[in-house]
């Protein structure tokens, strides 16, 4: 059962009863949900967590909807690896890859749309919708496809084949429009005004968001019940970033691990950096930009928690980092090549990202640094076509000899 | 000067008797927040903080483009412009 009381918003701190609200009515700051910590405290602990499915369900105590009726694709328990081929590369002795990308429609957003389906059946809507760069896309269409609604998904109309094959699939409609995210976003919130439907990153933001701190618990459980020393997170609204530190605190507040002390590090390419930009100018407000980037899921130019992840890098001590775009592909490759993990350009950015931090000094060879791979790079294999050069030969041995002689032999 | 169509919000439709749509004459986008106010008085408040500078989760769009890219509120207006206001939302 949940233990939410209310919303509430982060702003002004007027409250609101549970609704599909967002928006503060006096002062249009965002909403989030109350939680009643004490009977909460009363009833989880490390061996009740333990008891539960393998899945992000196994946290339903601390996320706002009752997860007897979850929409539950079995999604969430991603691994976490223990990444010592890449740590020895980067000099780090105990890096760990959080494998997000595992997820049943292969991303981290599978986390917010379980939670924002969940609370959308709650509230009677029979209609999923939402704006997407790609990734939310299919998490929407797949949870809906099992919670029996309808589904609409508004994006950009120059997205990746792969997240639009991947959302279609589902019986979703999809709408392409010929703008930028930021244009499908700011048409979907006009939508929101007028349709009664379930936007989950709009009237269930409030709770969608909630989903993301599940990436917090699962860390700090898989880690043995204790919080990172460095987190590594990519950033396009900056929403999955507080929500990290949201489930490492509330770990702490509750009793489950020690004092949360992690250094949350957040990671924009170069092409889409506003929160980078205002980090380094030493701002609390992000200047919207018009993002160009290969990493078209972080393409986000007008960050809606931008605000809230400049707070949480000061709190925590960690740095803002921008990738040059040249690097998000050398990032893919190498975790590929040293983790066995194959990851979108999301993932490239974390990886870049991770590196400049390494050759900064900023982790010390021996603390325990996560680093969040929320995508999966099937989906976005055009940008890598370019890495599959293979042999052409007739299939007998004295062509494979001759082919292979040709690229080097046995060294190669 | 001339007619210009503003997209009202759910939240601040309280204050415009409910109306989802509202046409007013103006110049520029402070003239146009100075006359919401005139009309549906708490208007501004609403968008603005005390230093008169918009507030932090509020964007405007004249004809679908930020007007942060623009001029911000001194951007001018012409007749059969659209003015929407949305509240910042989350992504991605």
């Amino acid at each position: 059962m949940s233990h939410v009381t209310g919303l509430r918003c982060r702003e002004c701190g007027r409250e609101y009863p549970i609704e599909p609200l967002n928006v503060c009515d006096f002062c249009f700051g965002p909403l989030e949900v109350s939680y009643d910590y004490d009977a909460i405290a009363h009833v989880i602990s490390r061996e009740s967590i333990a008891k539960g499915p393998l899945t992000m369900w196994r946290y339903e105590d601390l996320l706002p909807v009752d997860g007897a009726n979850a929409v539950d694709i079995a999604t969430g328990f991603t691994p976490l690896i223990k990444a010592k081929n890449l740590g020895r590369v980067l000099g780090l002795d105990n890096l760990y890859i959080k494998n997000d990308s595992v997820n049943p429609s292969y991303s981290f957003k599978d986390r917010v749309v379980s939670v924002a389906a969940t609370k959308a059946l709650e509230f009677g809507f029979d209609t999923l919708a939402c704006a997407s760069t790609g990734n939310l896309a299919g998490a929407v269409a797949a949870h809906g496809a099992k919670a029996g609604m309808k589904v609409f998904v508004f994006i950009p109309a120059d997205l990746e084949e792969g997240k639009i094959i991947g959302t279609a699939i589902y019986g979703a409609k999809l709408v392409a429009a010929k703008g930028s995210y930021d244009d499908v976003n700011r048409l979907c919130s006009e939508l929101a005004d007028t349709y009664r439907w379930a936007f989950v990153n709009i009237n269930m933001r409030p709770y969608y968001s909630e989903g993301s701190k599940t990436l917090g618990y699962e860390v700090a459980e898989q880690l043995g019940w204790r919080a990172p020393d460095h987190a590594i997170v990519p950033a396009a609204s900056g929403s999955l970033f507080t929500k990290i530190w949201k489930g490492l605190k509330e770990l702490s507040d509750l009793g489950l691990i020690g004092q949360a002390h992690t250094k949350m590090h957040l990671i924009q390419a170069q092409g889409c950096s506003p929160i980078v930009e205002a980090y380094r100018q030493n701002s609390l407000h992000v200047r919207p930009i018009k993002p160009n980037t290969i990493a078209k899921s972080l393409a986000i130019g007008n960050p809606a928690d931008g605000f809230y992840a400049l707070k949480t890098l000061k709190a925590t001590g960690g740095r803002a980092e921008a990738v040059p775009e040249e690097e998000v592909i050398e990032g893919i490759k190498l975790l590929a090549e040293t983790e066995g993990v194959f990851t979108e350009a999301a993932g490239g950015v974390t990886v870049a990202g991770l590196r400049q931090l390494a050759n900064l000094g900023v982790i010390e060879k021996n603390e325990v640094t996560v680093a969040y791979i929320t995508g999966n790079g099937l989906k976005t294999q055009e940008i890598v076509r370019h890495v599959a050069n293979p042999l052409i030969i007739e299939p007998n041995m004295e062509s494979f000899e001759a082919a292979f002689m040709a690229a080097g032999g046995p060294r190669s | 000067m001339g007619n210009v169509l503003i997209r009202i919000p759910t939240p601040l439709r309280r204050l415009t008797n409910s109306q989802d749509k509202v046409t007013i004459e103006c110049s520029n986008l402070i003239e146009c927040v100075n006359v919401l106010d005139t009309r549906f008085p708490g208007f501004k408040e609403r968008l603005c903080d005390e230093t008169g500078e918009l507030r932090h989760f509020v964007n405007i769009y004249l004809n679908g483009e930020d007007v942060r890219f623009l001029q911000g509120l001194d951007t001018a207006t012409k007749a059969g412009d659209e003015v929407s206001i949305v509240p910042a939302v989350a992504g991605g």
